[in-house]
């Protein structure tokens, strides 16, 4: 059976003795009567499809709007200049992040985690932390589970899609699994990962879905960067010790209130926030002559 | 939900709902037509209607039709490929009251003259539900294999069928049926949890009553949910 709390996932690796990643690779294997190798070469072909994903970005693409491209070769050629402001491994986050996000934008192939929308935010803190300190393939692996642990939970207490639970929704609950896989890498423990996971999630708490002309484009590529960025911040204080204040579990259970009591125009219907603004009118009109 | 459903699908962008769920529409529909198509007549309701050209919904449903499957990197071409493959079609927005936002009604026709009405919906996450076929209400989403059977309403048909499955052992999930009247025509629902073998279905084919049968046989593997 999946698990409906963090709290039963960290309960189970006290019991066995068992890390995170396990305890979900284990609940996967009861739950579609599948093998372990079964599993574990399902997961490990989604984190190909991750990089192979990440490298074939081509900033000279365009989104069929124009709104999307060349972001992140931006980003990319600012950070190789060196003295950015977020230090090389950060700015490398945000190049990836932004980078999957046009490429989502663009028709490209990604791997939904846990949306297409926010398909940039995972692969953005594992990709360069697996470049920078050439971890090994298999803790990789172990941190695509812990993620996906950690979305199973949100997507059965609350919920993971933007127009269920606007931007937090999505955005953030990619962002609580990637702290997580953060989390896990760094050989954390099961209170350490569920604990970065739920200062993530507080954190984008209310953020809401407002795509301008409904297209999964503005603001949603830059928000894949806050999520990312979010991630490495949370991870990094869990890794210190640093708890979060609201059990994990209550953490996910008010993204759910909050989701359910945000407005209707806020929730991917394009028609509130910054899809409400003058220039995101022009754009819409603009794109229905098209 | 299981955890491939939270990572992944492998996918073209830009959107599980109106990209790639769109994807599996066409894909589905050409399995129920049962030959490649020729001609198709797509209507487009709700948001599918309203976003669907920027979401590249159009190519996506195109693309499935086509064949293709939600990870396939020709998807922006769909276009181009159908007009290689001779693959005629139409979009146009309707207003389809009381469907799901993002609902797509496709009226195709194939190589050998066969016919088919699909209406789907895309639920999100790439989940779709096929809630007519050839103007009869059904309901399923595709996503374990599903018998898709039409056949007369009249006594002991559902029990044949469902006890050739049970001595294929053949454990049935969930089962529909829906008719158009008492002695009408009917149609059966059964997802199952194995897949269906050809020389079964070609058996129940061969059941008194029985009308015609279309199966799907794709489910949502873990890396793509694309079909077989």
């Amino acid at each position: 059976m999946s698990y409906s709390s963090l709290e039963e996932i960290v309960q189970r690796c006290t019991r066995e003795q068992i890390p995170f990643w396990k305890a979900v690779l284990l609940s996967d294997m009861e739950d579609r009567d599948a093998g372990e190798k079964e599993s574990v070469a399902a997961m490990e072909q989604l984190w190909k499809a991750m990089q192979e994903a990440a490298a074939s970005y081509d900033e000279r693409r365009q989104s069929k709007s124009g709104l999307a491209g060349g972001m992140g070769g931006q980003m990319q050629m600012y950070l190789e200049k060196g003295g950015t402001l977020s230090g090389s491994f950060m700015s490398r986050v945000i190049a990836e992040a932004l980078k999957m996000g046009e490429s989502n934008a663009c028709m490209q192939r990604i791997v939904a985690a846990p949306t297409a929308g926010a398909c940039g935010v995972l692969p953005a803190v594992l990709i360069p932390l697996k470049e920078a300190e050439e971890i090994p393939a298999d803790r990789m692996i172990e941190a695509m589970y812990t993620a996906a642990g950690i979305g199973q939970v949100i997507a059965s207490r609350a919920f993971i899609a933007g127009a269920a639970g606007g931007c937090q929704a999505e955005i953030g609950s990619a962002s609580a699994m990637a702290a997580g896989a953060l989390v896990s890498v760094r050989g954390g423990s099961p209170e350490q990962i569920v604990h970065a996971a739920a200062m993530a999630l507080k954190n984008l708490l209310g953020l809401v879905c407002d795509p301008v002309a409904g297209l999964v484009e503005v603001p949603c590529i830059k928000r894949n960067v806050i999520g990312a960025v979010n991630a490495v911040s949370c991870a990094d204080m869990a890794l210190a010790g640093i708890t979060s204040r609201i059990p994990p579990d209550q953490v996910i259970d008010a993204m759910k209130e909050v989701g359910e009591s945000m407005h209707i125009s806020l929730k991917e219907t394009g028609e509130g926030g910054v899809a409400n603004t003058p220039e995101a009118e022009k754009i819409r009109k603009k794109l229905t002559m098209i | 939900m299981n955890i491939f459903d939270i990572l992944g699908p492998v996918m073209v962008g830009p959107s599980s709902s109106h990209t790639a769920g769109a994807v599996r529409i066409g894909y589905v529909t050409r399995t129920l037509l049962g030959e490649k198509p020729v001609k198709a007549d797509i209507a487009l309701s709700g948001s599918f209607a309203a976003t669907g050209s920027g979401h590249g919904t159009d190519r996506a449903l195109i693309a499935g039709l086509l064949g293709m499957k939600p990870d396939d990197i020709r998807i922006p071409d769909s276009f181009q490929e159908a007009e290689h493959e001779g693959l005629a079609f139409s979009f146009r927005n309707v207003r389809i009251p009381e469907a799901h936002p993002n609902t797509a009604l496709l009226k195709v026709e194939g190589e050998g003259g066969r016919k088919a009405e699909v209406q789907a919906s895309s639920l999100g996450g790439g989940r779709i539900m096929i809630n007519k076929l050839d103007g009869t209400e059904v309901h399923c989403s595709g996503a374990c294999p599903t018998l898709i059977i039409r056949n007369q309403d009249s006594p002991g048909v559902v029990s044949e069928v469902t006890s050739i499955l049970s001595w294929k052992r053949v454990n049935i999930a969930t089962l529909q049926l829906y008719r158009d009247r008492r002695g009408g025509s009917a149609v059966m629902v059964i997802e199952t949890d194995q897949p269906v073998q050809k020389e079964t279905v070609s058996m129940l084919e061969h059941l008194e009553g029985i009308e015609r049968i279309m199966y799907i046989r794709c489910g949502m593997t873990p890396a793509s949910i694309g079909g077989e």
